[in-house]
């Protein structure tokens, strides 16, 4: 056979390894984010000053009877917030600026998979991402009087969710689009609904219940959810599943919708 | 290990886009070790469709390719760290410099030679600080060459790789690439540039709508078009005064304004009739020029039209194709003894 012919002429190489191909990629992508001043403030700034405007309206909220206080309202809302804008909205703009300027075609001509070319090129969003919410949290903390979270697990696991879901939402939304200007149009819908409908303004337990149950199927709803409840303590195990199920309903049919349809070069 | 074993094998290679349109219909070649291959062809004769079938960058809808003894595109982890390429549109981020550009594909890269040698190979050291996007057109190429060779790779796929070159740029290059053969590198190359493939091709194929139309060494395929001689019609002379152009082993003529244009498949013969008329009669034959089959020549009747499938322009890559090859290769070597301008 002549593939083992052939394969034994190779010359010894040192091979590159998944995660050092996908560090090289996020290093220059880090590169990259920090010299587009537009996407940088948008990423870093918007998400920590976005929940400050939150305050007057959750103070005027009715709280009363639902478990929550002015810091359990904001708090996830901000973390929301940094995933919206520092995770999904900034990469769109790199999925869609790289593929049009070919380089994930160029991407694909070497060894690197498929995976590793947008994990690679989300690592520093979504550092960003967590860097942002731990900063958050330390302010709402320290400023609103939160107290330590009921099921610090449970916020964690929301929050996982939520830098996993994210970034390949991102992708399919970069999809949409022919150029960087049209990607972050094409961001605007999932954003606006994710910003009004998951809970980030008007906590679910606020809502009418009807709309309350088909805004808990949005995408951003589930991570909410977890973060709120873990620091409420007043989630049930019910709530609990559906909420983790949702999120990973929304993972599973994005990384499908990715593999099936991302675009990788431009429509020409 | 056997030397003469294909790296490349391509049988029967098609490729449909989307709207249905079948950019690459039966393609089939070989190119063996060390071996360097041009696929030429006018655009969108389906050059860069069958180059990124072999890539792995594509399904093919029909047909078989395998490099190195893989299918490119189901065992891409087997072939791709052996293999180099350069496609015909660089995509680099144009906010990285050079410099960087280069770390982030050798972190990507296995076995990558060192960035100061990479670079140096194509000239761009003293370019390592700039900015991509400030890079010109063929600074852009020599980087995604630099890119294309940092793995040391077995096997090269060019893809157009001095367009947008000047001259200097495109003699550096060539001179490049063929260092890089000389090492036994096999190159894969596509190109307009006839003088690039003549010059570099050990073989080379003419693809027109989808289809190879011609293939051979660049001899073969120049020995397989006929020659041409062409002068001004003295004043007061007719094309009806000159010998009979059958005797003389002319095919065909035309005349264009004063200008008498003559192909043959015996160069020597209708030179030697028509000059010694020239003798005779005592005319002077302005603007003559007398030239054996070329490259350019090949290209320029397949571009026009294949349908006209005379002399032996069909189907060169068959056994028929062969016993036509050899056939030519006597009046080949005359004819450039002849080749006076």
């Amino acid at each position: 056979m002549s593939a083992a012919t052939v394969t034994g002429t190779a010359p010894a190489k040192s091979t590159v390894t998944a995660v050092g191909r996908m560090t090289s990629l996020a290093r220059a992508e880090l590169t990259l984010l920090s010299r587009s001043r537009a996407t940088f403030f948008a990423a870093v700034f918007v998400p920590l000053v976005l929940p400050l405007s939150l305050r007057s309206t959750a103070e005027d909220m009715d709280l009363a009877g639902s478990g929550l206080s002015v810091g359990t309202v904001i708090l996830p809302s901000a973390v929301g917030f940094s995933l919206l804008f520092a995770v999904y909205s900034s990469l769109v703009s790199v999925y869609a600026a790289r593929r049009e300027e070919l380089v994930l075609k160029r991407l694909r001509t070497g060894e690197l998979r498929d995976a590793e070319i947008l994990t690679g090129a989300a690592v520093p969003s979504v550092l960003i991402g967590l860097v942002q919410c731990l900063v958050l949290t330390a302010a709402c903390a320290a400023l609103m009087d939160v107290e330590a979270p009921e099921a610090p697990l449970l916020s964690v696991l929301g929050l996982l969710l939520g830098l996993a879901m994210w970034p390949v939402l991102a992708a399919i939304t970069a999809s949409f689009s022919r150029s960087v200007e049209g990607a972050q149009v094409a961001a605007m819908p999932l954003l606006l609904v994710s910003m009004v409908g998951s809970g980030t303004v008007v906590p679910f337990e606020v809502m009418p219940d009807r709309l309350a149950t088909f805004c808990e199927l949005l995408p951003l709803s589930p991570v909410i959810t977890l973060i709120r409840g873990g620091w409420a303590g007043n989630l049930s195990t019910y709530e609990t599943l559906g909420a983790v199920a949702t999120a990973l309903a929304w993972i599973v049919l994005s990384v499908f919708a990715v593999q099936k349809w991302f675009r990788w070069e431009p429509r020409r | 290990m056997n030397t003469n074993e294909p790296v490349i094998e391509v049988t029967d290679l098609r490729r449909v886009y989307g709207g249905g349109f079948e950019a690459v219909r039966g393609v089939s070649f070989e190119v063996a070790r060390g071996e360097l291959f041009a696929l030429l062809g006018t655009n969108g004769a389906g050059k860069t469709s069958t180059v990124e079938l072999i890539e792995g960058l594509a399904r093919p809808a029909g047909g078989r390719v395998r490099v190195l003894g893989h299918d490119p595109y189901t065992e891409r982890s087997a072939v791709r760290p052996r293999i180099g390429l350069m496609l015909q549109e660089g995509g680099f981020p144009s906010e990285l410099t050079v410099s960087e550009t280069v770390r982030m594909w050798a972190g990507c890269t296995s076995g990558a030679r060192p960035e100061s040698e990479a670079l140096s190979l194509v000239g761009l050291t003293r370019r390592a600080g700039v900015r991509v996007k400030q890079l010109s057109g063929g600074e852009k190429r020599r980087l995604d060459l630099a890119l294309a060779l940092l793995g040391r790779p077995e096997v090269l796929f060019l893809d157009e790789p001095t367009t947008g070159l000047d001259a200097e740029g495109r003699q550096e290059t060539w001179e490049l690439v063929r260092e890089l053969r000389a090492q036994g590198t096999t190159v894969l190359l596509t190109t307009h540039y006839l003088e690039e493939a003549e010059g570099l091709a050990d073989r080379l194929a003419i693809l027109h709508a989808g289809r190879i139309a011609v293939s051979g060494t660049p001899a073969e395929v120049t020995a397989s078009q006929p020659s041409r001689i062409s002068f001004e019609l003295p004043t007061g002379y007719f094309p009806g005064d000159l010998p009979p152009l059958d005797s003389l082993g002319v095919t065909g003529h035309e005349v264009v304004g004063r200008v008498l244009r003559l192909r043959t498949d015996e160069l020597q013969r209708a030179a030697t009739g028509l000059l010694t008329w020239a003798e005779r009669t005592g005319v002077e034959l302005r603007g003559l020029d007398i030239r054996s089959g070329s490259l350019e020549e090949a290209f320029l009747r397949i571009a026009r039209d294949v349908s006209e499938r005379d002399a032996a322009t069909a189907d060169q890559a068959g056994p028929a194709g062969n016993a036509g090859r050899t056939g030519n290769a006597g009046q080949a070597q005359h004819s450039e003894k002849e080749h006076v301008a």
